[in-house]
């Protein structure tokens, strides 16, 4: 039993990841129909920027802050300077536009600071947390920590503040949205910021564990497809939900069925999201679209 | 001469120029040219699936995998000819395209898109467990075949010729598929699904035979890449081969046929030319290509093309006094 | 008395092809217009045109300013407000984040709390309906919603888009009273589409008739009421 509260824990934490990710995905996905095949590598860039500054003595949560604020610039300029052309193109074409990303970030991130795997420092104490007889990873609590203050104030930025509300309604309707006056475009840039920093919080979490390397996030935006398709992609909060699923059952399943080793338990994982949208097509908390004819 | 003749025409001396190249090149050039033909031929399967008929598949790498792996067995375990491996592989993936495509079904353009990529995320794994038949992560190494007849070709050549010609039937095929009444119909669900039932078009029988049928393309491609590559093993068939062949479907042309081709020949030589551009980054070259033809041409190479003539004939016929009747037989065909 | 909009020589284009040939009006300040007309006549492009969602030649003119280099967010919050033809609620949104999005196109966001209490004054239902999903509502509420939504920015001029379409004839005359009032009693000038004629030309004072893409009639509208001829020509009636 204390294995499986171990285990499940882990598993949040990781989940935590995917349901960053994932939530990045479903926003850009939401309010322009394109899935950023290129998030997983931006915010990996962002980590080595990260990583840039704590080798420059900065310390770490000012270094983490900072790293947020890059990536939310970094995210609006992307979406200004790169989205914004093709913005009336074929959903295909504005996939390959995010694909040219996904290889321009990894590639530069190699051309600078090489493909050699680096340590990244965890701000949590190494030292485990003990709680009756279950053993925790301080870091493991600590991401869960971190992960859910962001969903946090990400939930009550999009609930409670008018700029919130103007990029919900920008989302779901741009043509209603400009007849009330809202900037769209401007919304476009800010969804396209916020999703990078939720790219960022993951990689700084997810860094210390995997090791900064420009592929590293490649895994992870999988599951976190995986966390999307599971909870829906019209529904933020069932990718959220999603992300959290996959963490768990990955890593129950990887800790308790013995044949399924690291390779095949992303192959578990694509099954189970198979399976789910067999049954539930658009996901389990998905919104199936009525369509006028 | 009438207007019909002159695409007939064109494409006849493309064909003779494509006839002659194995006289002019190196043999790794035209193994190149050789690789092109069969991407051309997996796009084209694509094309028919994502672009005619609307169902994206990011998975497609998995079919062309199957042909590969069915076509090495057949020719490793059980010593079959070459060329009787590539219409088994053929109708081995009409089937399995098309059990897939009923499923398929019932899930919306992304939910497509990200089951067929998860498909194709499993697949070198899948490769890897069935070691017995497949060689496991070793993979199968064959041998290229020799000119038959005794015919004055070595393998390069012969292959060459044997690919060229696979793809002149099947995109010939292919073409009269996707113009005559059957294209339409697949068009027709693309455009708007409820219409073309609403009309009697029996949408759910189309999609899942479109789904069949693209995956004996790709299918057929894997089988003829097998004999061309000389090896096959897990870890080529990954989902980047899926994503190569979408991306070259989409900077082809996705409605297109001819846009198989243009999109084959990005994917097999701009690689190459990021690499002669910059030895450090070239992906991060290649992905400015990427992003500078979508910017350029949203539409694909092909639907550069198609607008270009479309927008000639639109001045040809402001300046001409000649009656409307002569412009409409003179419309751009589909290319 | 101003002229509020003027319009000279508007074309208006959807892709190639060409809805509006050459339409001329001009619209003095506190007055209903109402553009009447067939389907396909041009009438919502019209209001289309204003509201920049179309592309267009010739000029428009906004309280002598001219609008045609301007996108659609920057006329509204010049003070004109487009109810939109389907509505255009936000369905997944609550009644009242439709109302505060209304003014969002504001300039001076202050007295917001004052613009509910007028609108509910207005329509009674959406104060008790505030906390619900939009797309729950009925459609003759969604209309009161869009209405309001528009009245939300205070508008100097009121762009509406066949308010009638699908709903009770009760609910019709409810908002058309409406909109009489916010006319006389908020002086917001109001340009209104309509096929329901007879409700049109009732409330408006002047109006003019489309027909592909062309005026062929305006006036003002008792003239029309009251010539039969032109009357039974032009509207069936």
């Amino acid at each position: 039993m204390d294995i499986f509260i171990q285990q499940v824990v882990s598993g949040l934490a990781t989940g935590g990841i995917y349901a960053s990710v994932a939530l990045a995905l479903v926003m850009i996905y939401q309010a322009t129909d394109v899935v950023n095949f290129g998030q997983g590598s931006m915010a990996m860039f962002a980590t080595y920027i990260c990583w840039a500054m704590l080798n420059a003595g900065v310390p770490y949560w000012g270094a983490f802050a900072a790293t947020l604020a890059i990536a939310f610039v970094g995210g609006v300029v992307v979406e200004r300077v790169v989205i914004r052309p093709v913005e009336n193109a074929p959903i295909l074409s504005v996939v390959i536009v995010t694909l040219g990303l996904l290889v321009i970030f990894t590639s530069i991130a190699g051309w600078i600071w090489t493909y050699v795997q680096k340590p990244f420092p965890s701000p949590f104490p190494s030292k485990p947390l003990k709680a009756g007889n279950i053993v925790l990873g301080a870091h493991d609590v600590g991401q869960i920590g971190v992960t859910l203050i962001v969903l946090l104030c990400i939930y009550l930025f999009f609930r409670f503040t008018p700029l919130g509300l103007a990029m919900r309604a920008a989302a779901h309707n741009p043509v209603s949205s400009r007849l009330v006056g809202i900037r769209v475009g401007r919304m476009l840039a800010l969804g396209w910021g916020l999703a990078s920093v939720f790219g960022a919080v993951a990689g700084m979490m997810v860094a210390p564990i995997l090791t900064l390397e420009p592929n590293m996030m490649g895994g992870v935006q999988l599951y976190a497809f995986a966390a999307a398709t599971l909870g829906g992609f019209s529904s933020p909060g069932g990718a959220v939900l999603g992300g959290f699923i996959v963490g768990v059952v990955e890593n129950l399943v990887g800790t308790y069925v013995s044949f399924i080793g690291t390779e095949l338990k992303l192959t578990v994982a694509l099954a189970m999201i198979i399976a789910v949208l067999l049954v539930k097509p658009s996901g389990l908390f998905g919104t199936t679209v009525v369509k006028r004819v | 001469m009438g207007p019909r003749a002159r695409p007939i025409i064109g494409v006849l001396a493309l064909v003779a120029v494509a006839c002659a190249l194995p006289f002019t090149l190196t043999n790794f050039r035209l193994f190149q040219f050789t690789q092109v033909y069969v991407y051309a031929i997996a796009i084209l399967g694509l094309n028919m699936l994502t672009g005619y008929n609307g169902q994206f598949s990011l998975g497609h790498g998995a079919f062309y995998a199957i042909g590969a792996y069915v076509s090495a067995i057949m020719m490793d375990k059980w010593d079959v000819h070459y060329a009787w491996t590539i219409p088994v592989a053929g109708v081995l993936c009409l089937v399995v395209g098309f059990l897939f495509g009923l499923p398929a079904l019932r899930l919306e353009g992304l939910y497509l898109a990200l089951a067929t990529f998860s498909l194709a995320l499993a697949v070198p794994q899948i490769l890897k467990y069935f070691e017995h038949w497949t060689g496991g992560s070793q993979g199968i190494v064959l041998s290229k075949p020799t000119a038959p007849f005794g015919l004055p070709l070595n393998p390069d050549q012969w292959l060459y010729f044997l690919t060229l010609a696979v793809l002149i039937v099947l995109f010939w095929l292919g073409a009269n598929l996707l113009r005559g009444r059957v294209g339409r119909a697949i068009v027709a669900i693309r455009d708007n699904h409820i219409a073309a039932e609403a009309m009697g078009i029996n949408t759910s029988l189309y999609k899942s035979l479109v789904f069949g049928v693209s995956a004996a393309y790709t299918g057929v491609a894997g089988a003829l890449s097998a004999s061309v590559i000389a090896f096959v093993a897990p870890d080529s068939f990954d989902v980047f081969l899926s994503i190569t062949l979408l991306i070259g479907s989409v900077i082809g042309g996705l409605a297109s046929i001819s846009g198989a081709v243009f999109g084959a020949l990005f994917i097999q030589f701009v690689p190459n030319w990021a690499q002669d551009i910059s030895k450090a980054a070239p992906w991060a070259i290649f992905g400015v290509f990427l992003i500078v033809f979508m910017y350029v041409m949203p539409f694909g190479i092909a639907g550069a093309i198609r607008l270009l003539w479309i927008r000639t004939q639109r001045s040809r016929v402001a300046l001409s006094p000649e009656p409307r009747e002569t412009a409409a037989s003179q419309a751009p065909r589909a290319t | 008395m101003s002229v509020l909009l003027e319009v000279r020589n508007l074309e208006a284009f959807y892709g190639r092809t060409k809805a509006l040939h050459g339409v001329s009006f001009s619209m003095m300040a506190g007055g209903i217009t109402t553009i009447l007309g067939a389907n396909g006549a041009g009438k919502t492009t019209t209001l289309r045109a204003i509201s920049r969602m179309v592309r267009t030649a010739g000029a428009i003119l906004f309280e002598g300013q001219s609008l045609e280099q301007r996108a659609t967010e920057d006329v509204v919050r010049l003070g004109i407000a487009h109810a939109p033809e389907g509505r255009g609620t936000f369905v997944h949104l609550t009644v009242e984040e439709n109302l505060t999005l209304g003014a969002w196109g504001r300039r001076d966001r202050g007295g917001r709390a004052e613009d509910f209490e007028r609108v509910f004054g207005y329509f009674p239902v959406l104060r008790a309906r505030r906390r619900q999903v939009a797309g729950t509502l009925s459609g003759g509420e969604q209309q009161m919603l869009s209405v309001a939504r528009a009245l939300m920015l205070r508008p100097r001029l009121l762009l509406l888009d066949e308010p009638s379409l699908g709903l009770a004839p009760m609910v019709v005359r409810e908002i058309f009273r409406i909109l009489r009032t916010v006319n006389r009693d908020a002086g917001v000038t109001i340009l209104l589409v309509e096929q329901n004629a007879a409700l049109a030309l009732d409330l408006a004072d002047h109006v003019f008739l489309l027909e592909t893409g062309r005026v062929v009639m305006e006036g003002p509208s008792e003239k029309l009421k009251s010539d039969d001829a032109i009357r039974r020509a032009y509207l069936g009636y």
